[in-house]
């Protein structure tokens, strides 16, 4: 689950100057529709706009394990026990796979996983804005599997075709496994939607708190709230094809008609379709707030790398006895 | 020639094979129940994410295991699967202590300074075990659960295999590796017990061919494949510590365990979730 938000501090990379029909020919290949490979000739602001890209959306998928991961004991039967381990289980594997294909993309430069482990925990590499969020009751649960992974669907789909193959092809296995995740979502909603009343109450409260991280997930509608943006590079690249605010209008579509008939309500009395400009008038989250969390001053940042950063010190004498000369077995 | 019993109602028909096959049963799905608890607990706080991914997979199969047994007890008539599994108190639980032993230090939503020496040295210790025991029930009088110790034995290789290469690396490793893995081991000596223990109800089990092997087989069996992996075994008789799970004795931790695991069911008992 994840979609790519500019963090708002990043430079952006000057344009360096390059063989130009290398250049050509690359660009020749992306708008003919051709993938590009790992060991493929490429600009430097593409390549530097895929690792960026793609290391955030690997270690969004670890850190988004987090939140879930606090229900997983706690989930209330045996059926649900096993559902939400399968499902974040799923997201660890979408983060290896992930990680593994930007570390090949890393690769020139000399860098490895390691580093992205410490830029994360150093503040350089950001996970995303969704994950650090507090989780209150099992509706939570519920709610990342239903809206948090539909928001990401629709992002995630957006980059199906996308230029760099071995983004593209993690990204159709990754999608298929989310809407399995969306499914799983839906079931834990539609029992506290058709439960008793302390169950309906603790769903639409779980919205509620939810609904400005929600819209917050696209990031922001252009680059004058966070100072920066990628979307212009990455369309370009075809690395994927909508704008934020496109896929923002996507996700309404879809999903206020099934909130509705939930009989839920979303903390936004202005929200509407609008039949003549066609697209969805809302309240705007406070951007502000946005801007806080993706520099990790988000409700729960603090807490979520502090448990990434205790369980990497604290094992990191197995990953010094695995460094040594393996053992035949 | 064993007795075969095909169906949930006709072992309802003889009381003391009842009751030894739930005590058994009982044994079975607590055992999985709480030490897949523990494995859920370390969910995103593994090695590595390579690590991460193959915990969980392994942790997700052991409940199925543990859904399976209390499905079978749903049949004999004791109340739903769920209820038995989030609702019996303490003193009802047949699990045996050291898989209700905490993961470490702290706990997993703070400061989960959890111990993969432990982790390690557990899980070894119990895959191995639960081959052993299941394999003396493959062919138990009672076919559903000897048609479920088949399906389970399938796939339990695999679990055993990952956590038998993870000894074989460890003791094979830094002098750090090694020395932690060898607290753990002693410390599991002193504690794994009453795991193999078969509790009160051992003689009616092995009566009724429930088990085809009894307590002294089962830790001979066990001890064998342990003394063929691990580079230093400890040279003492096995311990219970914290008694005897199998009678329901149990320690603080089972209750951490509970609580955490039953939380969202207790919040509503009455719901449906």
């Amino acid at each position: 689950m994840y979609n790519y938000v500019e963090d708002g501090d990043s430079k952006t990379t000057a344009y360096v100057e390059q063989d130009q029909e290398k250049y050509d020919a690359f660009m020749a290949r992306i708008e003919a529709g051709e993938k590009i490979e790992a060991d493929d000739w490429m600009p430097e602001d593409y390549r530097q706009a895929l690792i960026k890209l793609i290391s955030m959306h690997g270690i969004s998928e670890i850190m988004g394990a987090l939140p879930e991961k606090e229900w997983v004991p706690k989930a209330p039967t045996l059926r649900r026990k096993l559902g939400i381990m399968a499902k974040v289980q799923d997201e660890m594997g979408h983060g290896q796979l992930l990680l593994r294909v930007a570390e090949d993309l890393m690769k020139p430069y000399g860098k490895t996983r390691e580093n992205i482990m410490e830029d994360l925990l150093n503040g350089d590499l950001k996970f995303h804005n969704v994950f650090h969020m507090p989780t209150k009751t099992w509706a939570d649960a519920g709610m990342v599997g239903w809206l948090v992974d539909g928001a990401a669907i629709i992002s995630q789909t957006n980059m199906l075709d996308a230029s760099y193959g071995p983004y593209q092809r993690a990204l159709q296995r990754i999608c298929q496994e989310e809407v399995f995740h969306a499914q799983h979502g839906e079931s834990i909603i539609m029992a506290l939607a058709e439960g008793n009343q302390y169950q309906r109450d603790i769903l639409q409260e779980s919205l509620n708190r939810w609904w400005p991280a929600l819209l917050m997930f696209f990031g922001p509608a252009s680059a004058e709230t966070t100072g920066s943006s990628k979307q212009d590079i990455m369309i370009q690249y075809k690395i994927r094809k909508s704008t934020n605010e496109e896929l923002r209008q996507a996700f309404l579509s879809k999903y206020m008609p099934r909130v509705f008939s939930l009989g839920l309500t979303v903390p936004d009395e202005t929200i509407r379709y609008d039949q003549e400009q066609e697209k969805w008038i809302y309240k705007q989250p406070d951007w502000e707030v946005f801007k806080e969390i993706i520099r990790n001053k988000g409700p729960r940042s603090k807490e979520r790398l502090r448990l990434r950063e205790i369980a990497y010190e604290n094992n990191r004498w197995v990953r010094t006895a695995l460094a040594t000369e393996p053992v035949s077995v | 020639m064993n007795p075969i019993v095909e169906t949930a109602e006709q072992a309802k028909q003889n009381p003391e094979y009842l009751k030894a096959l739930k005590e058994l049963l009982y044994q079975l799905a607590d055992d999985d129940l709480l030490i897949s608890f523990r494995g859920a607990e370390w969910l995103g706080l593994a090695p590595h994410v390579e690590e991460d991914v193959a915990y969980s997979s392994i942790t997700q199969n052991t409940m199925g295991h543990a859904v399976m047994y209390y499905n079978l007890l749903e049949e004999l008539g004791d109340g739903k699967a769920d209820d038995l599994a989030h609702g019996r108190k303490v003193e009802e639980r047949r699990n045996g202590t050291y898989l209700e032993k905490r993961n470490g230090e702290g706990k997993y939503l703070e400061d989960p300074y959890y111990d993969w020496a432990l982790a390690v040295v557990r899980n070894f210790f119990y895959e191995t075990f639960k081959k052993t025991k299941l394999e003396a029930i493959a062919n138990s009088s009672y076919q559903p659960l000897a048609y479920v110790a088949r399906k389970v034995l399938m796939e339990h290789p695999y679990h055993l295999a990952h956590w038998k290469l993870w000894i074989q690396q460890l003791q094979s490793s830094t002098e750090e590796a090694k020395n932690k893995i060898k607290q753990r081991v002693l410390e599991a000596w002193e504690e794994f017990g009453d795991v193999l223990e078969l509790g009160t109800l051992a003689t009616d089990m092995r009566k009724h061919h429930l088990i085809t092997i009894g307590e002294e087989e089962l830790l001979d069996r066990w001890q064998k494949e342990i003394t063929e992996v691990l580079l230093d075994v400890p040279n003492a008789t096995l311990g219970k510590r914290y008694g005897s799970g199998r009678n329901g004795e149990h320690t603080a931790d089972l209750v951490q365990a509970l609580d955490t695991l039953a939380e969202v069911y207790n919040s509503d008992k009455s719901a449906a979730w």
